[in-house]
């Protein structure tokens, strides 16, 4: 049980860590731009496929992860050059429409080049077995994304709060108006972050794409699950992220694992069988909804 | 965005339609086409639907993305009813608005609280919760969803013929169509139009702003709710997709295309882009990047039609 | 005054007790006691930037304050929110002209009208608004009230800008207040029209206690029974408009800017 526990937990840290890459960059999107992206998903899908097509060709995990990452930004600094500036002043509505119809466009482009069926991205030879840790055998090629994790939340944690750029997606955050009145280059920190951000979901679709299928429609799961990052954390804010990307990676795997297993103790064993999945399924919702109810603004609220 | 005022040609024009779509089935039938009476149905279910969601969109300001979720409560629980013997429409169709109704109630009574970006991922959030609940329930179904094992009754009629099912939709559409135009155009409209122009000023005039657009909100997901008891019917089955977020996005585009805070808004944008589904779909298989191109060309080029709801007059502290 | 029937005699009808709000490290109010006499034109001054639109803003219940306590006609109203505080008697106008553009003069009113608790309910989904002709009367004689009796028909956005402040005032007084919330009623108003709305203003000022907060100095003087002079967030002085005028604090706080 606390083997199972274990590496339930280092699932659920691993997930989160990855949330926290795709909602890193959306939840700046959101917070300094005041623009709703609905296509971060597909960037994230996009990703995966460049970083997958990318590996193939080059018959290496690393180069394919490096080539896909940039194609990946420049793909966002062509969108944000050409749609997204357009889109800042506009309406949440027209924001809502135009990026669910990059969605459609993005998973029809996709299936019409790489096909219906899913790719196959396969780990680094080197990372395919697994460890022993503490007693117990985990995938080395886990332990690497958790590490990538990490590492890209430390960089981000310091970029965000240390560096002069960091303190104006800060500002930006906190109150638009200030920041452009200050005589900073809005325009040019906009990109930048958007850009950012299409690297950052790239990053994660090549990490997890060994793990799970490289597929059209992968974007939109996660992007909800992203989208509740964000309102649990609060708008804006990059800790906010990271804390509410834990939160959710952890309690959606651990109820998916233990849910299950602690209901059967409960309750009678169909009755368990029924609503445990099913209640795994709804957790973070839950959680969201109790959140939403103390605290509607999200735990970290950017703007005071 | 102007208060709605219906045009003068409004009700002559509605109510010549109505009477082209009675004469409808039986031209159908004569000309060997009877797969259109499914496919008109299909039009008028997505035209009730939408048009629910223009209640609570167009009229009431709420960009909500979550509306598929009310959609498909209803579907399921009119599968839910079929299987558990209640087989009269004039029992499940009301049970299904009060399901998708309180559901919407309880949605609303948390994101309301909320506004902008916040509301539309609030929203979002909420309807895919209720799709994980559907597909991981293997009592309903999981992944297949939940089928119905022979259309429903409607006030004894069944409607397992084509025709009759068709004219149990137009006739609830034509309903609902008269309430929202009436409803557009008594206090409740003029106030939460008032309120989509400018909340701060609907509060100092003593209005309690938040009661008006849970009941807004509701009404919107009680009506979508009997939308997707008819879809299930004319389909045979509840299914999970009618309760993803695309469906969200799908019935969103269809308000749009037809024009926000319009009457028939819902309705015209429900029969072009099924048509459009339609056909192109015969021609180009991708029609989807098409579509797309085409949305973010209404955005970039013809931004009035969607921009001029939010963009004047937002409140202000 | 009917204003005072419902309070306990001699309390005032707009009473705050030590108001205070900090946003970040800046104290916006500090402190602030305040209160409004029912039937007086009581005026709030002070130089821009001394947190004028705030207090407003917390008298109105769109703020909540940090401490400090805010009773009105007898009742607590510190935690109300807006919409019960008008329920309570409290009408404000804003300092941008905020009615619905895109409505009629009398439609605008109606609305107020409409929202007024003895108006019954809104929650009406089938008798169209223009069959209800109570609402119409009542909502043209606040038109009356204000001067705009040939404007009944005209949408709000082809209005004058001196126009829309009045119908602003008529929207005010359609939901009955025992006090109106003035927030610079004549701020970007031409001189003919600032010496309407100060005619205007006396009009109503016999049937309702006003709160007038303004810049036009010669308009304060001429309307107010009182002036309190708020500085930095803190009150510095209520008195006679004669009694502020030669109050040293008022004078050094504005440079002679006025006075």
């Amino acid at each position: 049980m606390t083997q199972l526990f274990l590496e339930q937990a280092l699932n659920g840290l691993q997930f989160g860590l990855m949330l926290f890459l795709l909602a890193a960059g959306l939840t700046l999107v959101f917070g300094i731009m005041d623009c709703i992206n609905l296509a971060h998903g597909s960037l994230y899908m996009v990703g995966a496929y460049f970083v997958a097509a990318a590996a193939q060709a080059a018959d290496s995990f690393w180069i394919g992860l490096g080539a896909g990452v940039a194609g990946a930004a420049v793909l966002g600094l062509l969108l944000e050059l050409t749609l997204f500036r357009q889109l800042y002043r506009r309406d949440h509505l027209s924001q809502v429409l135009a990026t669910f119809a990059l969605i459609l466009i993005a998973n029809e482009t996709v299936r019409l080049i790489w096909g219906p069926a899913p790719l196959m991205l396969n780990p680094p030879e080197a990372l395919s077995g697994p460890v022993e840790i503490a007693g117990f055998f985990y995938p080395a090629y886990r332990l690497v994304i958790i590490a990538f994790g990490l590492a890209v939340a430390g960089l981000l944690y310091l970029l965000v709060a240390k560096s002069r750029v960091g303190m104006w997606v800060r500002a930006g955050a906190s109150n638009r108006e200030m920041t452009e009145a200050l005589g900073i280059n809005v325009r040019g920190l906009f990109t930048a972050v958007f850009v950012f951000g299409a690297a950052l979901c790239a990053l994660a679709g090549g990490l997890l794409g060994p793990l799970l299928a490289v597929q059209v429609g992968m974007g939109e799961s996660v992007l909800i699950l992203a989208f509740v990052v964000i309102i649990i954390g609060g708008i804006g804010s990059i800790r906010g992220a990271l804390v509410g990307a834990l939160i959710v990676g952890t309690v959606d795997t651990l109820g998916r694992a233990l849910l299950p297993t602690l209901l059967r103790a409960l309750l009678p064993a169909d009755a368990a069988a029924t609503l445990g999945p099913a209640l795994a399924s709804i957790l973070i919702y839950l959680l969201m909804a109790a959140i939403l109810f103390f605290k509607p603004q999200g735990l970290f609220p950017a703007r005071a | 965005m102007a208060f709605y005022r219906p045009a003068r040609w409004q009700k002559p024009f509605a109510f010549t339609v109505l009477c082209a779509l009675l004469a409808l089935p039986g031209l159908m039938e004569i000309f060997d086409q009877s797969y259109y009476i499914g496919f008109a149905t299909r039009v008028l279910i997505f035209a009730l639907a939408a048009s629910s969601l223009n209640l609570v969109l167009g009229f009431g300001g709420m960009v909500s993305l979550g509306h598929a979720a009310f959609f498909g409560i209803g579907a399921y629980v009119a599968a839910i009813c079929q299987q558990g013997g209640i087989v009269e429409g004039l029992l499940a169709f009301p049970l299904a608005m009060g399901v998708a109704g309180l559901f919407a109630l309880l949605v609303g009574a948390l994101s309301l609280r909320t506004r902008g970006v916040y509301f539309i991922m609030i929203t979002l959030a909420f309807a895919q919760m209720v799709y994980y609940l559907f597909i991981s329930a293997r009592a309903w179904g999981g992944d297949d969803g939940l089928p119905l094992s022979e259309r429903m009754q409607f006030a004894g009629l069944s409607l397992t013929d084509d025709k009759v099912l068709f004219y149990v939709a137009l006739g609830l559409l034509t309903a609902i169509m008269l309430l929202l135009g009436r409803l557009a155009d008594a206090r409740f409209g003029r106030t939460i139009q008032a309120i989509r122009e400018n909340e701060t000023r609907m509060e100092a005039l003593g209005y309690p702003v938040f009661r008006y657009r849970l009941v807004c909100f509701a009404l919107g997901g009680a009506i979508a709710g009997l939308a997707g008891a008819l879809l299930a019917n004319l389909t045979g089955l509840a299914s999970p997709a009618l309760l993803q977020w695309t469906q969200s996005g799908t019935l969103l585009v269809m308000v749009i295309i037809g024009g926000v805070g319009y009457l028939y808004g819902g309705v015209v944008g429900a029969l072009v882009l099924l048509l459009l589904e339609e056909f192109l779909l015969g021609f180009f298989a991708h029609w989807h990047i098409v579509l797309g191109l085409l949305l973010i060309g209404i955005v970039l080029f013809a931004p009035k039609g969607v921009a001029a709801l939010f963009d004047k007059h937002r409140s202000q502290p | 005054m009917t204003a005072a029937t419902n309070s306990a005699k001699n309390a005032p009808l707009l009473d705050v007790r030590g108001l205070s709000r900090r946003f970040a490290a800046v104290d916006a109010l500090r402190d602030v006691n305040f209160s409004v006499e029912a039937g007086e034109v009581h005026a709030l001054i002070g130089p821009n930037g001394a947190g004028k639109t705030t207090f407003i803003h917390h008298v109105s219940g769109a703020l909540q304050a940090d401490s400090g306590s805010i009773h009105f006609a007898g009742h607590d109203v510190t935690k109300l929110s807006m919409h019960r505080r008008v329920g309570a008697g409290m009408a404000r106008s804003y300092q941008i002209t905020n009615v619905f553009l895109g409505l009629s003069a009398l439609d605008n009113v109606a609305l107020a009208v409409q929202g007024r608790p003895d108006a019954g309910s809104s929650f009406r989904f089938w008798r169209p608004v223009r069959t209800e002709h109570a609402l119409f009367d009542a909502a043209a004689g606040y038109l009356e009230q204000v001067g705009l009796r040939d404007k009944q028909q005209s949408i709000a956005g082809n209005l004058s800008h001196g126009e829309q402040r009045a119908l602003e005032l008529a929207m005010a007084l359609a939901t009955q207040p025992k006090m109106l919330l003035l927030d610079e009623p004549m701020a970007g108003t031409g001189p003919e029209e600032s010496a309407r709305m100060v005619e205007l203003i006396e009009h109503l000022a016999r049937h309702v206690t006003i709160l007038l907060v303004e810049h036009d100095m010669d308009a304060v003087f001429r309307l107010a029974d009182r002036i309190s002079v708020l500085v930095n967030g803190q009150l510095i002085c209520t008195g006679t408009p004669d009694a502020v005028k030669n109050d040293a604090g008022v004078r050094r706080a504005y440079l002679g800017d006025h006075l």
